[in-house]
């Protein structure tokens, strides 16, 4: 077995935190954030300059067919710098193009940078059930028509296309009968809400009213979207996963640094014994996250069986520590730690917003014991 | 035993409850209960309402205006507050001061002072942190030095609570640098718009403005405004801690903050079916609900014991307390999901009347909990609370 990251997968990580570093200051964000649109042309092509947004397409299509464990390295920095741009939302959209395997022309647009993407599959009764879709799909003349509202779009309003999960045969909630398109934003009936979420990012609601797309947009068989959506839905756990590591990391820097420099009672507070303890727990909550991150990124190629259990148990797993570390990072700051000024603070609303995107602790801890091997004893 | 209000306990609830109804404006019982930003206007305005009635500071003797009340009866008056979702009465200038001015006051300053806490003419804050020191109060460096009938303030106080709307501040300083550092703290009373106090607003986590720098620069103070003894201040600061704990605790509102979960809970559906009937989730509010009776019950046990300053039990509440206050906000923003990510401050501030995602009662909801991580570091840190049962009630 081999733990390490490969040659080109360190040069990509150092490439961006160099950039990061350089370019992506926490007061640099901080404006980024409270700017009207809330994102930065400058970084995005900076990052496309990168190779960033060509790492995960295919070769074919101008990219570097770069694999989950590739884009591991690459979601750990944007989660230590807490980059928002629409980065995430883009690369997981591609993954339903790639698995479409008839939208060459985006793709190798996705790879130049100049097509941002974001997947709007929730909705307001919906949860985490990526099944659960009132949206309709009616066939409509050659092409589809849809209806519906979707909520919590992650970067929906900085997006170029959509991609939409509707329902075109079966009852809510079934996982037959779900088909998945392509849906340009300036199709007309597509209204976008864009606002800001908590962690500095941005989402949308999105109103689908009659809108008419051709047969081409559609990206799955009809009505047999389910497995595409699962798939890719576990392709964005992993991206979240590796970012939640980058940013519990950078957490918890941030924390044995502090504790290590604030003096209180005339000493350092990591010297308290009670503090130690707390450091050592969120370094071994740490270390866990970091294996199921990469198990998580390793396990992508693997049968359906086998991906969505090793999925579920990493966002599992990183939720709870994400949370443990994200509250202690907090708390041993003392006051500090509840104020706007510090990143640490910015990690911790990061690391609590990812805990709620594409399924939080309890929603993966049944998906796991629903997977057939859980019920196996001998 | 008999843990039953007594027939008279039940008969003063109902009194309670007729005012609250009577008295309540509904307009600020909405901000309260949908947590909402108040305005120094909401809290002024509630807290003479209630001074009216002669209610505002319960707990005072009654020659200086307070009710008379038993432990258990302003234990009731606190819990039908937050059941109806009062503003909440601020405790610097009640629960704080006010004890330091009766308890080592002269005669002037509680003549002068006393009826304007109980009216809220003075907005009062807590001048006791500094940068450098936090849980280590003792070693605070804002310095007080005596020139004539006059001390002059230099420093600087940090984490100041709602100081952008303060009057006044009561604050520890250093009047005397050269032995142990308990020893050298006077406690002073600074009128705000003395020249010299500069504040700067402090963000938190939610982008709300809660906390203040303030800055002392040459700040001309009179002697007068001294409270008791130089050099006595840390025996005074010390006296008013337990009560601050206490305060801290918010069993009434963490009851009232329940229902609201258990509302929310019913009204959000996992697999088409409320969160409130899902066997997992339903598990971690009756068990947050358990904890809530078992910390009320110690906090019954504590006060009908007592007849004065709360003792180190204090610390056990509070580190209960928050840590229930706590965990009711983390599991608020479990029962949202994907639904608390929207942030929309001009709803929050009252800018706009409604959430951008039509969504008013989850838009709070995320930036509380976040603001919530408060409650475990203000007013002692948990970590200094265990410090103190061990130290003072396990004798470790
Ligand atoms: C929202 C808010 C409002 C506040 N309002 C006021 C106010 O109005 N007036 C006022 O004067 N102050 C106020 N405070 C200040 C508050 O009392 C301090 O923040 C608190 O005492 C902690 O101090 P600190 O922030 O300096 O943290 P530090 O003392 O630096 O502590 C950092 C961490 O180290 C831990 N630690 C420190 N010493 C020990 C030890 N010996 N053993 C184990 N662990 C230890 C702490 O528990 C904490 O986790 C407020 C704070 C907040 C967050």
């Amino acid at each position: 077995m081999d733990f390490t990251f490969n040659e080109e997968q360190q040069q990509f990580a150092d490439a961006l935190r160099r950039w990061v570093d350089k370019d992506y200051s926490f007061d640099t964000r901080k404006r980024i954030v409270h700017s009207p649109s809330g994102v930065s042309d400058v970084a995005w092509n900076m990052l496309a300059e990168l190779g960033m947004t060509a790492l995960p397409v295919p070769e074919a299509q101008g990219g570097f067919s770069g694999n989950a464990v590739d884009m591991l390295v690459v979601m750990q920095e944007l989660g230590r710098g807490l980059v928002v741009e629409p980065y995430f939302a883009t690369v997981w959209g591609a993954k339903f193009l790639q698995l479409a395997g008839n939208q060459h022309h985006r793709l190798e647009d996705v790879a130049k940078g100049e097509l941002k993407l974001a997947c709007a599959l929730g909705e307001k009764h919906s949860r985490y059930d990526l099944a659960d879709i009132k949206t309709i799909a009616g066939i409509n003349g050659e092409g589809y028509r849809i209806d519906g509202t979707k909520t919590v779009v992650i970067h929906g309003g900085q997006a170029d296309a959509l991609i939409v999960s509707a329902r075109s045969a079966g009852t809510q909630r079934d996982t037959n009968g779900i088909s998945l398109f392509v849906v340009p934003t300036d199709t007309p009936g597509v209204v976008i809400r864009d606002y800001r979420t908590i962690d500095g990012q941005r989402a949308a609601t999105v109103q689908f009213n009659h809108v008419a797309v051709p047969a081409s947009a559609l990206l799955s068989k009809l009505g047999g979207g389910w497995d595409m959506l699962e798939e890719a839905a576990d392709y964005g756990v992993s991206l979240l996963c590796a970012e939640a590591v980058g940013a519990m990391e950078a957490l918890f820097n941030a924390t044995l640094e502090y504790v290590k420099t604030r003096k209180q009672f005339g000493l350092a507070i990591g010297s308290f014994q009670a503090l130690q303890h707390r450091m050592a727990d969120m370094y071994i909550h740490l270390e866990q996250a970091r294996s199921m991150a990469m198990l998580v990124a390793a396990r992508m190629v693997c049968d359906a069986e086998e991906r969505r259990r090793v999925a579920s148990a990493a966002k599992v797993r990183i939720g709870q520590a994400a949370k443990f570390i994200g509250q202690q990072a907090v708390q041993l700051h003392g006051g500090m730690g509840v104020t706007d000024e510090l990143p640490a603070a910015h990690h911790f609303k990061r690391l609590t917003m990812i805990e709620l995107t594409l399924g939080d602790v309890d929603h993966h801890l049944e998906r796991f014991t629903a997977q057939r091997g859980f019920q196996q004893h001998s | 035993m008999d843990l039953t209000y007594t027939a008279a306990d039940l008969a003063f609830r109902d009194t309670v409850r007729a005012f609250l109804d009577a008295n309540l404006p509904s307009d600020l019982q909405k901000k309260v209960r949908n947590h909402l930003r108040l305005s120094r206007q909401d809290y002024v305005r509630w807290h003479q309402i209630v001074a009216r009635q002669g209610w505002s500071a319960p707990a005072w003797p009654v020659e200086y205006g307070g009710t008379g009340w038993t432990p258990t009866q302003r234990h009731i008056w606190e819990e039908e507050c937050a059941r109806s979702g009062t503003p909440p009465i601020l405790p610097f200038g009640v629960n704080m001061v006010a004890p330091v001015i009766m308890a080592f006051g002269n005669e002037a300053q509680k003549a002068h002072y006393l009826p304007r806490i109980l009216n809220c003419d003075d907005w009062w804050c807590q001048g006791y942190s500094e940068p450098g020191s936090g849980s280590d109060l003792a070693s605070l460096k804002t310095t007080a030095e005596r020139a004539g009938d006059h001390y002059i303030v230099n420093g600087q106080k940090t984490w100041t609570t709602l100081a952008q709307h303060a009057d006044m501040i009561f604050c520890l300083v250093r009047t005397d640098s050269t032995v142990r550092k308990q020893e050298g703290i006077s406690f002073l009373l600074i009128d705000m718009k003395t020249p010299g106090i500069t504040v700067r607003p402090i963000i938190m986590l939610d982008e709300d403005h809660e906390v203040n720098e303030v800055f002392f620069d040459n700040v001309k103070v009179p002697v007068q405004n001294l409270i008791g003894q130089e050099n006595k201040g840390w025996t005074y600061a010390k006296y008013l801690l337990g009560h601050e704990r206490t305060g801290i605790t918010a069993v009434g509102r963490s009851k009232r903050e329940l229902l609201f979960l258990k509302k929310i809970a019913s009204e959000h559906y996992k697999h088409g079916k409320p969160l409130m009937q899902d066997p997992v989730f339903s598990a971690k509010i009756a068990s947050l609900e358990i904890d809530l009776m078992a910390l009320e019950t110690t906090v019954l046990r504590v006060i009908t014991r007592e007849s004065h300053a709360p003792g180190p039990e204090a610390s056990m509440l509070k580190v209960r307390g928050s840590e229930i206050q706590q965990q009711l906000t983390e599991l608020m923003v479990e029962v949202l999901g994907p639904g608390a990510l929207p942030f929309d401050t001009d709803y929050l501030e009252g800018k706009a009347d409604h959430a951008v995602t039509g969504d008013d009662a989850a838009a709070p909801l995320a930036g509380y909990y976040f603001n919530y991580r408060k409650t475990s570091i203000y007013g002692g840190s948990n970590e200094i609370q265990k410090n103190i049962i061990t130290q003072m009630i396990l004798g470790l």
